[in-house]
């Protein structure tokens, strides 16, 4: 092997340092341009009645997306509880009883439905509640952000179980606790900030799905009035506003992107202050 | 192997095997564990002696592969048949693991987690019951005025009590100890190893130890394991003065091990 002279590997080291030094730049450049774009041009729509009034009809002016935003927040709730109690209970099969067979096959074929393009979940939810049930509807919406969701809170639930400690659980049972109620007072609450960091990234991750609410929630400019209902949602109203030649509905489109955007924005901050305190108080655990 | 038939015997170990899957880790241990007296197992790493201490709560149940054969009586029951009813068998049977694991909740609630286990008291109950093991565990002095601080909070040596406090409050009639010293230093040691004296007089304790003074210093009887067998067992002032067997003498001289 022939030796470099330090003036060539200083050189390269100086090229390989600008080189991730620029590509993190470009990276946040866009980043912070998406903010502030989506900020500039949707803090104009931003008012009382934006948060409080139905949609006015083209060409009028005023109005809001009051019902698209309960809309939203309904699917995702019941979403979010569907995915979450399912979510847990199969990451925590995967995670207590993970040398058995089904549990390699569920990991499996929930590995690979993460990666599973919401549209296609959009369309499986039409075809099997929307088509059966006749109507287009907001349960439909929350079952296709659900599945959406399913996969990833699974699969944290299951690493965050992985990481108690095995000392844990055996202390526990030493103790003569039935086995739920070891996994339910002590190892949940051993996981339950990774847990809790887990749903919250899922959630913010489907609160800005549109594709698969194209197919199953569609939209409405009224008030939500029933689940089985076509469901007025912000993402849909975005698409249909933004795609619309009326100035006064693309301002409010990008009114409504700011506000899924502030919304996913604080989630994640959220998620990260709690990471930090959780790696806080770990330290203190001695192992 | 066995105590003098004037010697009150609280478990009975004949021709105990142990399987880790094909893996054969204990074969035909004998053994007799003295009523409310302390018995330390001794040897080298690997030789078997934390295996058989999980044989007498069923620890080993929890995996898949693991596999006892034999007999570990335990006031006349052989605790590996499988119609032992394991939350009834470890309420009887306590143990105390290497590493501290105190549980993420305050240290009132890890002591109080078996009490509640085992029935329900009213609170006045389980704050008396919660107290007394941690005054039995010595830890009561220093933990009393933070009762709701988090047990992972607290020093090694205050943990290792805790989970000792939290194993005598379901009041059980055998504490198993894996090694529960290794993890600490002198001073937390001596602490525990006073506690044990203490405890004897109402519980059986087995002790499995690397430190051969510490097995002197606090046990009535002491087995000698090696490669997964029982060597020699008798009377700790007997078994370190006068060993019978070579393995026994070469290695409590340091010869081996």
């Amino acid at each position: 092997m022939r030796a470099r002279s330090p003036a060539v590997r200083k050189g390269i080291n100086l090229l390989a340092l600008t080189g991730s030094a620029a590509a993190a730049f470009i990276g946040l450049a866009f980043l912070v341009w998406i903010i502030a774009e989506v900020f500039y041009r949707g803090i104009g729509a931003i008012n009382w009645d934006f948060f409080t009034q139905l949609p006015a009809p083209p060409g009028e002016e005023g109005g809001g997306l009051a019902n698209a935003m309960l809309g939203t927040v309904i699917i995702t709730a019941i979403a979010t509880v569907l995915g979450v109690l399912l979510g847990v209970l199969a990451g925590t099969y995967l995670g207590e009883f993970r040398h058995t067979r089904i549990a390699d096959v569920v990991r499996f074929l929930s590995n690979i439905f993460v990666s599973a393009p919401s549209i296609v979940i959009g369309i499986f939810v039409y075809a099997i509640l929307v088509v059966p049930l006749g109507n287009f509807s907001g349960l439909a919406g929350a079952v296709s952000l659900a599945i959406i969701m399913l996969p990833v809170i699974t699969r944290t639930t299951e690493e965050m179980l992985r990481l108690v400690p095995t000392g844990l659980r055996e202390s526990a049972l030493a103790l003569g606790a039935p086995y739920w109620h070891m996994v339910w007072h002590v190892v949940y609450r051993s996981a339950r900030t990774g847990m809790l960091t887990g749903i919250i990234l899922a959630v913010a991750r489907v609160s800005g799905e549109t594709a698969p609410l194209l197919f199953t929630a569609l939209n409405s400019p009224y008030w939500p009035t029933g689940l089985l209902e076509p469901m007025a949602n912000l993402t849909v109203t975005i698409f249909n506003y933004a795609m619309s030649p009326y100035e006064d509905w693309q301002t409010k489109a990008w009114g409504g992107s700011l506000i899924i955007a502030v919304i996913v924005l604080l989630m994640n901050i959220g998620t990260r202050t709690m990471v930090h305190r959780m790696g806080r108080s770990k330290s203190g655990e001695g192992h | 192997m066995f105590l003098p038939p004037e010697i009150p015997v609280k478990v009975k170990v004949r021709n105990l095997n142990f399987y880790y899957g094909k893996m054969q880790a204990l074969f035909d241990n004998n053994l007799d564990i003295a009523e409310n007296h302390v018995t330390a197992f001794i040897g080298p790493s690997g030789c078997g002696k934390s295996t058989h201490i999980r044989t007498y709560n069923r620890m080993y149940s929890l995996y898949p592969d693991h596999r006892a054969e034999g007999e570990v009586i335990l006031d006349g029951k052989n605790v590996l048949d499988d119609d032992v009813d394991l939350i009834d068998l470890r309420t009887r049977v306590g143990m105390v693991f290497q590493k501290p694991t105190p549980f993420p909740m305050s240290v009132y609630d890890n002591v109080a987690y078996g009490i509640r286990l085992k029935a329900k008291f009213s609170k006045k109950e389980l704050d008396a019951r919660v107290e007394k093991a941690l005054k039995d565990a010595a830890l009561w002095d220093e933990v009393k005025d933070h009762l709701n601080a988090l047990g992972t909070d607290l020093s090694g040596g205050q943990q290792q009590r805790l989970c000792i406090a939290r194993a005598i409050a379901v009041e059980p009639e055998v504490i198993l100890m894996d090694e529960p010293c290794s993890a600490l230093d002198p001073v937390a040691t001596y602490k525990i190893e006073d506690l044990i004296r203490r405890l004897k007089q109402r519980f059986t304790i087995v002790i499995v130890t690397h430190n051969m003074q510490q097995a002197a210093r606090i046990s009535d009887y002491t087995a000698f394991f090696y490669m997964g067998r029982t060597v020699e067992f008798g009377a700790t002032d007997i078994l370190f003065t006068k060993p019978e067997k070579k393995e026994t003498e070469d290695y409590i001289t340091g010869r081996f091990g």
